[in-house]
Parts: C-alpha cells; structure tokens; sequence
C-alpha cells in the first residue's frame, strides 16, 4: 500500500481499478508516398478533421446543455484550430514536399507549432498547448481509424489515471462510468478541476508521479477530499473508506431531506448556516446543499496565476455575480489574504522564512492601498447587487482595523462623488483568528459590526503550531482549552457590544464540536458545503439548553483529549449515526 | 482594393491568445479582405488561430493590423475593437 499526495480538486471518496489514460502515444507508421497518392492522403486529413470536428460540437451541446455556455466556450480554440487555413496549408505543402503518410506530416507539423508554444514564458499562452496537444491527439486518432477511448462509454465504472486531463476531456466523462480521475499536473483552479466539481466527480490533480506509481488495472482509493490516493489498499484502509462513502451517500440523503429546513434547535433557537467559497462557480453547489449564503467569499483566485493585477470591472463583476446568486441571502467577501501558503504572483513576493506570520493578508492591503481601494471600489460597487458584507482578515490591533476603515472611508467619499451608488449600511466585520486580537475582541467589536472566528489560524498561532508540518500535526487541537476560551471569549465581547459573531474555520463544520460551539452561542457557523447538512443535523436533534450545559461542561475540562471525549459522547447521547462515522 | 492598416495595443489581460484570439480569428472570418497582424518582424495571417498564437501578442503588446480587400475599412474597424475592447460576455 502506497499513500500519493495531491492538490484535492473535488471531493468525495471513490475506490475501483485504474484506467490509465492516454499514456502512450499512438504509434506511427512512417510510409513513402508517390506523387499522385498526395491527394488520397489530403483527402484523409479533411475526412480526420471533419470527425473531428463533430466529435468536438458533439462535447461543446453536451457541455452546454449540462453545465453552460461557460465551459462550452473553452472549445471554441480547438474549432479554430480545426478549420485553420494556414496550417492545412502547412501540412499539404509537408506532404508535396517530403512525400509522408499524412499522419507524420501531421504530427511534424503540429509538435513544431507545440515546441514554440511550449518555450513561451506567457502562461496562457502555455495553457493553450494544451487544447492544441488535444486536437493533435484527436486528429491523429481519427487519422488512424481508432475508436476514440470515450471515457463516457467504460465497460465498468473505473478510476482514470492520467498525466493530465484537457476540458474536453473532463467533459465526457459521465458521473456514471467514472469514479473519480487522478492527474500528475494541474491545480485547483485549473479547468479540470472545476469542471470536476461541477460534475461531482472527486478529483485529485497535481499528485506528479501517478501515472508511474500506479499500474493499469490496479486498484486505488480516491480521497478528493484530502487529496490522497491510496494504491493497492490494506483491507483496514479498505474497510474505513467504505465506511466513509457509505455515510457520505447517507449524508447526501440526508441533504435532500434537510435542504429545505432551517438551521435551529428543537426548541426553536436558530443559527445562520452559510458555506465558504473560493471561487463564482461553486456558488450552484452552496446553493444546492442548502447554504443560507456564503460566509466566506475567498478572494485570492483573483490575483492567483497571472502576470497583472485583477482590475475593478473585472473584480466587481466577479462579486456582484456571486452575490445576485445568492441574495437575498448574504455573501461576505473577505479582502484578499494573500502571503503565506498563497503566492501572489504578480508581484512576485520574496519568500519568507516564516510566512503564516508575515507580509499577509491585512498587513498587505494596508501597504499596498493602490491595490486594496482597488478591491473596495469593486466590492462597495457590487453591494448594490445583492446582500454584500466585507470582512477583514489577520487583524491584530485596533490601529489596522482604523487604517482600513479610514481607507474604506475615502474610497465611500470617492464614489459618492463620482455618484457611484453603493450600499452605505454594508456591514463591515473583522476576522477574529490573531492571538492578540482574541485577547482585544471587546475593543475591536466596538468598531465592527461582526466578528468571524478563523479558527485555522487561531489554532494554529495559539498553540505554535504549524498546520503543514506532520511531525507536530498531533498537537493541533481545536479541543485545546485555551481554544475553547479564546472563542467563548470572542463570541461573549460580540455579544456584549450587541453584535453577531460567527466563525468559518474548518472547527464550524466538525459534529462534535457543533454541540460545543451552539451552546457557546455562535450565531453563523461557515463551512464547507459538504459539511453542512452534517451540522445541521446536530443542530436539529438538540435542545438549545442541552447544548449549553455541554458548553459548561466542557469549559470545566482540563486537556483537549477530555474535551473531545466528552463532546462525542455528548454526541453520542443525540445523533448516534454521526459518531460511528467519526 | 482599399488597402489600410492601423497600429494598436493589446487591451486584453490575457494578450492576444485564449479568447480573444478565438474572437479575432472568428471576425476575421466574416470578411473577404485579407487580414494580417504584424508584431515586430512577425507577420501572420489574421484567419489563422495558429498564427495569431505564434505572435505572442501580450497583453500592451504593439500590434499592427493590416486588412486588404473590398471590406477592408470595415475589417479594420471591427478588428481593432475586439483588440481594444472588452469582450462581449460569454455567448456573445
């Protein structure tokens, strides 16, 4: 048994054989030709590229019809490229002049095209190789009479091994024959990756050596969600997986049965329940599973893998998409948190020894106001469109939540002026996730009109503990006590200053801790969309009382190991199903 | 045949590649004028995805565009706006 890493594209657990894909080139027989056989072989080529061409119209309505004109647009390169005039005249002039089969013409005239592409330094351009190696692999099927392997039409459901996956690729794949697909490259924005959310198929992209490690017809598990794959599996491992999917298949049952409900207690006290997000396209699934809004719009994507700075048309059309989706339920967008684990690539950060604790997030805007007012305009711009609210993240002092509001202020007077509308009463709230800003959170909720515990990085600094390394992976423990007092903190001073205080760390959608974190009183618990109908569920089967005196109980507790006994147990007493799944 | 041609700089974030290429090259299309793009010494053909790729026309890239034909005037008009402009929004 083998565990590979990967970047997880889309989640879910799946496990079956492997299919590798495409892994080896078509094989190309070199043939002389005569002068009078040119024109057979042209022939040959029109009649590969016009298959080809259905085959591709044929994806584009399916892919229009399923998932929108978005995606379906993606192909209009590889049409383009079909009917490219100049380079059939390439290849008719290959085939007169070096007197070749068409397919190594062809292939010749294609891979030069590539090689050029591929030297470039541009990105895009880089990307778009990959749609012309699609339609060069296509062609040269097509050329070579071989039945295209249609992932769409597998014997039996498989899991597709592959160095990498085009879009168009990704987009014949049928829920119903594909488990899951494995690539070596790729990203968790790339195409691929999205399109596999949107498909529901879990992914897991960028894990570099699949396609050596693992060999055909082997038997793998997919984690989408953690972004492991598993080959050749001991039975224990086996056996929890199957554990794992039969209660992710229970909880998607669950999810339609509860979708429509609300989010309270049996005795009627409700919580907001929103879903964070990371990018606009994700929003369809938010919905379906039942999210009353997003409680954390993650805006980084933006500034992610390009060379320039997202301008404000292009930002505000992001926000405001997002935020027409979802009124009238509200979106709240966190301003850019860049640094640490995420690279801003326009302005090629240095590397930090330390970069959780450096040049980031808030400490970033307010260095850089030319780009932060940028992100206001656009936000405060889209506030008109839907129910928007803001948030600042890695706030440490009161004097950075004063700088940013000052700027905010300026940016408000500048629109005013320009007579932009905007929403004036947008409520504006601080990410309470900085040691130090936990200890002031009954300054700083003076100030703000939310509070939103990050608890990632509350752990994370409260305990020393750094999340990517395993060896201390031990020691990250939300359960800690001075975990469970940090927050019950934030949530009282929220509470005190009459404000609402809610938390979108990974922490809001764990079941045991619902219990802990209800009884606290938190009033907005956001979270992954997949986690939610879970934390509903513990929401529903309780008293609001019940709730409280575990909160009580708990706080009592001197290690982290009792407090998460106890809190099962707790669990236990209420929703018994969730706790065997634990 | 009117001949005409016009120096412009490329407005899209992603350059002349990816969509706005797919648009050019589909524009380019609906006129009988012959079309060409020269960047530095490069010259290609305006009709010619392939073409347009290999200029590498990024983003503030100095292009100029050539068009030549019966419709010459109205292909270059139309082809500096897809160059200049923003693009329709997706089915466009």
């Amino acid at each position: 048994m083998i565990t590979l890493k990967g970047v997880p594209a889309a989640p879910g657990v799946a496990m079956g054989k492997s299919l590798l894909y495409d892994v080896e080139e078509p094989i190309l027989q070199r043939r002389t030709i005569t002068e009078d056989q040119v024109p057979t072989e042209v022939l040959r080529l029109e009649e590969a590229l016009i298959l080809t061409r259905h085959q591709i119209v044929g994806i584009q309505k399916r892919l229009l019809e399923d998932l929108g004109a978005e995606h379906a647009e993606i192909f209009n390169a590889h049409l383009l490229v079909l009917e490219d005039q100049s380079l059939r005249e390439e290849i008719i002039n290959g085939l007169k002049t070096q007197r070749l089969n068409v397919e190594v013409i062809f292939n010749d005239v294609l891979r030069r095209h590539l090689k050029v592409f591929a030297r470039t330094e541009d990105e895009y351009l880089r990307e778009r190789t990959a749609d012309i190696e699609d339609v060069r692999k296509r062609v040269l099927r097509n050329l070579l009479g071989k039945q295209p392997t249609l992932i769409g039409h597998l014997n039996q459901p498989m899991i597709i091994i592959s160095h990498d996956l085009s879009p168009s690729e990704t987009a014949q794949m049928l829920r119903s024959a594909v488990l899951a697909f494995v690539t070596d490259i790729g990203g968790r924005t790339s195409h691929t990756a999205i399109m596999a959310k949107s498909l529901e198929i879990p992914a897991v992209v960028g894990s570099v050596e699949a396609t050596k490690r693992i060999r055909k017809g082997e038997f793998v598990i997919v984690d989408g969600t953690r972004g492991e794959v598993i080959v050749d599996p001991d039975p224990p491992t086996i056996k929890r997986y199957q554990l794992e999917q039969r209660r992710n298949q229970d909880l998607s049952r669950q999810l339609q049965n509860l979708k429509d409900l609300k989010a309270e207690t049996l005795d009627r006290h409700p919580v907001v329940l929103s879903a964070n997000i990371e990018l606009p396209e994700e929003v369809p699934s938010v919905l379906a599973h039942g999210a009353m809004g997003v409680g954390l719009f993650r805006t980084e994507f933006l500034y992610l893998n390009r060379h320039d700075m997202p301008n404000e048309d292009e930002q505000f059309q992001a926000y405001k998409t997002v935020a027409e989706q979802v009124k009238p339920q509200p979106v709240i967008i966190r301003t850019m948190d860049l640094g640490g684990d995420k690279f801003l690539s326009p302005l090629h950060m240095a590397s930090e020894m330390n970069p959780f604790m450096g040049w980031r997030a808030i400490r970033f805007s307010l260095a850089r106001p030319d780009i932060f007012r940028t992100q206001l305009r656009a936000i405060l711009r889209a506030s008109v469109h839907g129910n928007l609210k803001m948030m600042y993240p890695m706030i440490s002092g009161l004097e950075e939540l004063h700088r940013a509001t000052e700027i905010l202020n300026e940016v408000r007077q500048e629109l005013s002026r320009e007579g932009v509308p905007f929403a004036e009463q947008m409520e504006v709230g601080a990410m309470i996730e900085v040691p130090s800003a936990a200890m002031i959170c009954d300054l700083i909720a003076k100030e703000v009109d939310f509070m939103s515990i990050g608890t990632n990085d509350l752990i994370q600094y409260s305990l020393a503990v750094d999340r990517v390394n395993e060896k201390i992976a031990y020691l990250y423990e939300p359960t800690h006590p001075a975990i469970l007092r940090l927050v019950k903190r934030i949530i009282d001073a929220g509470h005190d200053a009459k404000i609402w205080v809610g938390m979108c760390g990974e922490m809001a959608g764990e079941p045991p801790l619902t219990l802990l974190l209800l009884g606290m009183g938190l009033d907005e618990f956001s979270t992954s969309p997949v986690q939610l109908p879970l934390v509903k569920r513990v929401i529903r089967s309780v008293e609001y009382s019940f709730a409280k005196s575990v909160c009580e109980r708990a706080m009592q507790l001197k290690t982290g190991k009792e407090v998460e006994t106890f809190l099962l147990a707790s669990l236990k007493q209420v929703a018994p199903d969730l706790v065997e799944a634990a | 045949m009117p001949q005409v041609q016009r120096t412009i700089s490329v407005f899209h974030r992603q350059g002349l590649h990816a969509r706005p290429a797919a648009v050019f090259v589909q524009v380019a299309k609906r006129f009988a004028s012959h079309v060409k793009v020269k960047k530095g010494r490069k010259i290609v053909d305006g009709k010619s995805i392939m073409g347009l790729l290999t200029l590498a026309a990024n983003r503030g890239a100095r292009v100029v565009i050539l068009t030549d034909g019966e419709d010459a005037e109205q292909a270059l008009e139309q082809l500096s706006a897809v160059v200049t402009q923003p693009l329709p929004e997706s089915g466009g």
